[in-house]
């Protein structure tokens, strides 16, 4: 491999460094209308009454729309990016008269100037039947409130949802006897664990524009991961044909599954429509922290049954998983919390239950991991505690326990774990953390106490039988190639890495390809970059695209040399009779390609796949804990990953390490709480904390790859998995530290000082 | 009211609204690279330079720069290229969105400083936020820089 498995830089690295103009709100007309929302600021209540007069007197004010401007007959939709028939029940309008969270929008306001928009928000008045909120997940299920009691509340797919018992979803799956096998362990470990809703706190927030174009349609400009998924749900939001919307992705400022859902796309979608005037809506992080779309807070009971040689033989997980106002990715979500865990180890059997709840805080949605972080900080923190019980090493426990290559996965759908270095990424985690020498826990001279603690994770690779990966690539001029493709970059250098693959195919300089992406009326059809797919998916298009093409060059040089196909040799420069008697370049093959040719040199390759091959981490955390104040402070991570053949290793390692971090966030220090009257405290990123480069101590990264046969070059995945094992680890490094055991996510320094103290006494 | 002011070298004057904020005017001047992403000066997007010194051009007003030069990216081009390569070489710009705030803020210390340690790399650039890379990869990238620095100023003298 010649390109593949090296460390190129991003194809847009100095355009992006040198802070070009490249970003929705960069290249958004300067004409456009602002864009703003007026929210509820009620947890639950009904509009009795909106007077707008007010608001449409003053002179820059273009429009303002009310539930009452929109059709009676409506249908409701989903915001989350999915394939359709989307599993997400259809729960969302536009604008509706029922808000169900502090931050329901109320009203759409357009104007010619921030100051006339600020101003019409505060003149629009709203008469308020306030209701009592449901905020406690777990008294939802069957509560006398029920957040959504329309009837035109819809569920697509059986995902067990029913709106009159506040359920988005409901689930259950096993193998074997649990109960059976719980009754013949020697121990069995009966845990709680709760997790809450972080923030992606991608620092581009939310944000589009949207214009009509020469033939009346409405193109999309937006910082979405899935723009063929929100071409589709502003159509179904607004009642038009598909066919009458454009969706265009430029650079996205960071993405994590937030802008996996179409948080912001349908408001200047109707300003637009309505108006036929550019438009856009930009969130103030305000808006991005109070209602917009955080990782699912989870409620986990996990039942873990165990021999006293460490033979683990049984897992029973039921979680409570809570959606909030809408069920945007609430069915399938939660369906990773248990099984992504679970499968890490070989037992005997497992069962895994899980009801997904509306109530009345803010909606969730997509976050990197999905619904995995929460069930690997349960299963991982009851194995960890196991091991404590066991007065067994914590890494000797897994040896005994994992899966290993070839394994059948009852617990993963029954796929066969095709690929796995699990075993390697524990050896090589426990020699680079110093596991054994350094020591569970021991003093410092400074007072402190320096700990140890481990987890593992593993994720998968695309959506099988469902999402779709599509890349084109043709021939250009000088014998240059374009590729064309649907996934989204959000950062994660998937332009670079799809280039890569095309490269490595065609025998060609990096350079000599040319990446565009992504534009719903010329790109190939993709579902999007979500699920750990890029890759691995649309991975798999690029190289089939690419050897296809490859043939096709292989093909016209054969007319034009008068022989046939199987006598040409192609090496990425030229394309050569066997007998050497003839030859041509590929720029002279481009030449020949645009005139009286009848070869298509445009490739267009779409896949699907049959598994979701599981990329495998282990993640050591050390870190210092004051014993007086609490503070956590890690001081060195280090992580072992599997992901097969790296295509671009030092993105891999990047996007490894900045999951690393937001992980450190999600054990530490990010919080969602709730005021009383359904109102988030944590509404900016003075008071919601994510990780600065004071807080994360140093990272090493490792890479112990298998080989994965049916992704691109034994590839598989690796945004999620990486954010992971944090949680877990660094929970089991305090509790090594201060001999008590957290099952809440973050933990505070507040709770870690008064266990220390509790330890002292 | 009208506001003077040098803007990447270049002398101009603006009638602007006295509450406009030094970001949303250098934005509405085509300096795109100035960002913004949060309303409470914590995440150091909107870094620019105020006569040479970093500043957050959230947390100023536009009127208060009346004869003052101003720097953004755009005005850095070269300097900012030497030390994007080495950024690049480690991958460490992902979505890229806090990368022009950050990289003002890193030539501000790189002028500062000859050979900053990684204490004081990670001190000074503690108010940029960067939800992407988790921060190793461009500390990484800047001691590089750093190292390469040293070889050309020695071989230089
Ligand atoms: S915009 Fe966040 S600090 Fe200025
Ligand atoms: S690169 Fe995305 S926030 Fe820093």
């Amino acid at each position: 491999m010649k390109i593949v498995n090296t460390s190129v830089p991003k194809k847009d690295a100095l355009q992006l460094l040198t802070g070009q103009p490249v970003y929705t709100d960069d290249l958004a007309p300067k004409d456009c209308l602002i864009v703003r929302l007026l929210r509820s600021p009620h947890a639950s209540a009904i509009v009795k009454s909106i007077n707008k007069k007010a608001a449409l007197l003053i002179p820059d004010i273009e429009a303002v729309y009310t539930w009452e401007d929109l059709p009676a007959d409506a249908k409701r939709f989903t915001l989350a990016g999915q394939t359709y028939p989307e599993p997400s029940p259809h729960d969302h309008l536009i604008l509706d008269r029922r808000l169900r969270y502090v931050g329901d929008p109320v009203a759409v306001v357009a104007g010619r100037s921030e100051a006339a928009v600020e101003k019409a928000l505060a003149l629009i008045k709203v008469e308020y039947e306030v209701l009592e909120p449901l905020l406690d997940p777990t008294a939802a299920k069957d509560n006398k409130i029920i957040v959504h009691p329309e009837e035109n509340w819809e569920a697509l797919c059986p995902v067990g949802a029913d709106n009159k018992r506040n359920l988005c979803a409901h689930a259950e799956s096993s193998a074997g006897d649990i109960e059976a096998t719980l009754a013949a362990c020697d121990i069995v470990l009966d845990r709680t664990y709760h997790t809450k809703a972080v923030q992606q706190c991608m620092m581009e927030t939310y944000r589009t524009f949207c214009t009509i174009d020469t033939y009346g349609r409405l193109v999309i400009t937006s910082a979405t991961q899935v723009p063929f998924h929100v071409r589709r749900i502003v159509a179904l939001a607004l009642g038009i044909p598909k066919s009458k919307v454009r969706v265009i992705k430029p650079r996205i400022g960071g993405g994590f599954g937030a802008k996996q859902t179409c948080v912001s796309e349908v408001y200047p979608a109707l300003v637009t429509w309505l108006t036929k005037k550019p438009s856009k809506i930009v969130f103030s992080r305000y808006e991005c922290m109070t209602a917009s779309s955080p990782r699912h807070e989870t409620h986990m009971r996990v039942r873990l049954g165990a021999m006293k040689d460490g033979r683990i033989r049984g897992i029973d997980m039921y979680a409570v998983s809570n959606t909030g106002a809408y069920g945007d990715h609430g069915p399938t979500t939660v369906d990773l919390t248990g099984h992504k865990p679970i499968t890490l180890y070989r037992t005997e059997s497992y069962r895994f239950v899980s009801d997904v709840v509306y109530t009345n805080n803010m909606p969730a949605g997509a976050y990197r991991g999905y619904g995995a972080p929460q069930g690997m900080f349960a299963v991982e923190s009851a194995v960890n505690e196991l091991a404590a019980l066991l007065k067994m090493d914590a890494f000797l426990l897994r040896e005994k326990n994992i899966i290993h290559e070839g394994d059948y996965l009852p617990s993963y759908y029954g796929e066969t774990n095709t690929s796995c270095a699990l075993d390697r990424c524990l050896m090589r985690a426990k020699e680079l953390s110093g596991w054994e020498e350094k020591g569970l826990c021991r003093k410092l001279k400074n007072g402190k106490v320096r700990a140890l603690g481990m987890a593992m994770a593993m994720q998968g690779s695309a959506i099988p039988y469902l999402d779709v990966g599509g890349a084109t690539i043709k021939l250009g001029d000088e014998g240059t190639y374009n590729l064309l493709i649907g996934a989204s970059d959000m950062g994660t250098g998937c332009d670079t890495i799809l280039a890569q693959i095309a490269a490595e195919v065609l025998e060609c300089d990096l350079d000599a390809v040319s990446v565009f992406g992504v534009d719903t009326d010329a790109s190939p059809y993709d579902s999007g970059s979500y699920a750990s797919s890029t890759t691995y998916l649309t991975g798999q298009a690029v190289y089939q695209a690419a050897t296809e093409l490859r043939r096709r060059l292989g093909l016209l040089a054969a007319k034009l040399l008068k022989c046939e196909p199987e006598e040409i040799v192609f090496d990425g420069k030229k394309a050569a009779k066997i007998d050497d008697s003839g030859a041509l370049t590929l720029a002279e093959l481009a030449v020949a390609s645009q005139s009286g040719n009848d070869v298509a040199l445009d490739v267009t390759a779409s896949t699907k796949s049959t598994a979701s091959p599981p990329p495998f981490m282990v993640g050591v955390a050390e870190v210092d804990i004051d014993t007086e104040t609490g503070e956590v402070r890690p001081v060195h991570y280090y992580g072992v990953v599997d992901c097969g053949t790296c295509i671009n290793p030092n993105l891999a390692r990047v996007q490894t390490e900045g999951g690393i971090v937001q992980g450190i966030g999600m054990a530490l220090s990010e919080n969602v709480t709730y005021a009383p009257d359904g109102r988030v405290y944590e509404n900016s990123l003075m008071q919601y904390k994510i990780p600065s480069r004071l807080d994360n101590g140093r990272l090493t990264v490792v890479f112990e790859p298998s080989y994965e046969k049916s992704g691109p070059f034994g590839a598989k995945s690796i945004g999620e998995l990486v954010i992971n094992t944090p949680g877990p680890a660094i929970a089991a490094a305090i509790a090594n530290a201060v001999g008590t055991r957290f099952y809440e996510l973050p933990v505070t320094p507040e709770q870690v000082a008064m266990a220390a103290a509790r330890l002292k006494m | 009211m009208e506001l003077t002011l040098t803007l990447n070298g270049k002398k101009m004057s603006r009638l602007i609204e006295p509450g406009v904020l030094l970001l949303d005017f250098l934005r509405g001047e085509g300096c795109c690279s100035v960002k913004r992403g949060c309303e409470t000066s914590n995440c150091g997007l909107c870094t620019v330079f105020l006569d040479d010194v970093p500043v957050l051009s959230c947390s100023i007003l536009a009127a208060r720069v009346q004869g003052r030069r101003v720097t953004t990216l755009e005005g850095l081009r070269q300097e900012a290229e030497e030390l994007a390569t080495f950024i690049a070489a480690q991958g460490a710009e992902q979505c890229g969105f806090c990368n022009p705030g950050f990289m003002m803020n890193a030539i501000a210390l790189l002028r500062e400083k000859e050979e900053p340690t990684v204490e004081e790399i990670r001190a000074y650039l503690a108010g940029n936020l960067c939800r992407c890379s988790g921060y190793e990869g461009q500390l990484r990238g800047i001691l590089a820089f750093i190292e390469w620095r040293k070889k050309k100023r020695g071989g230089a003298q």
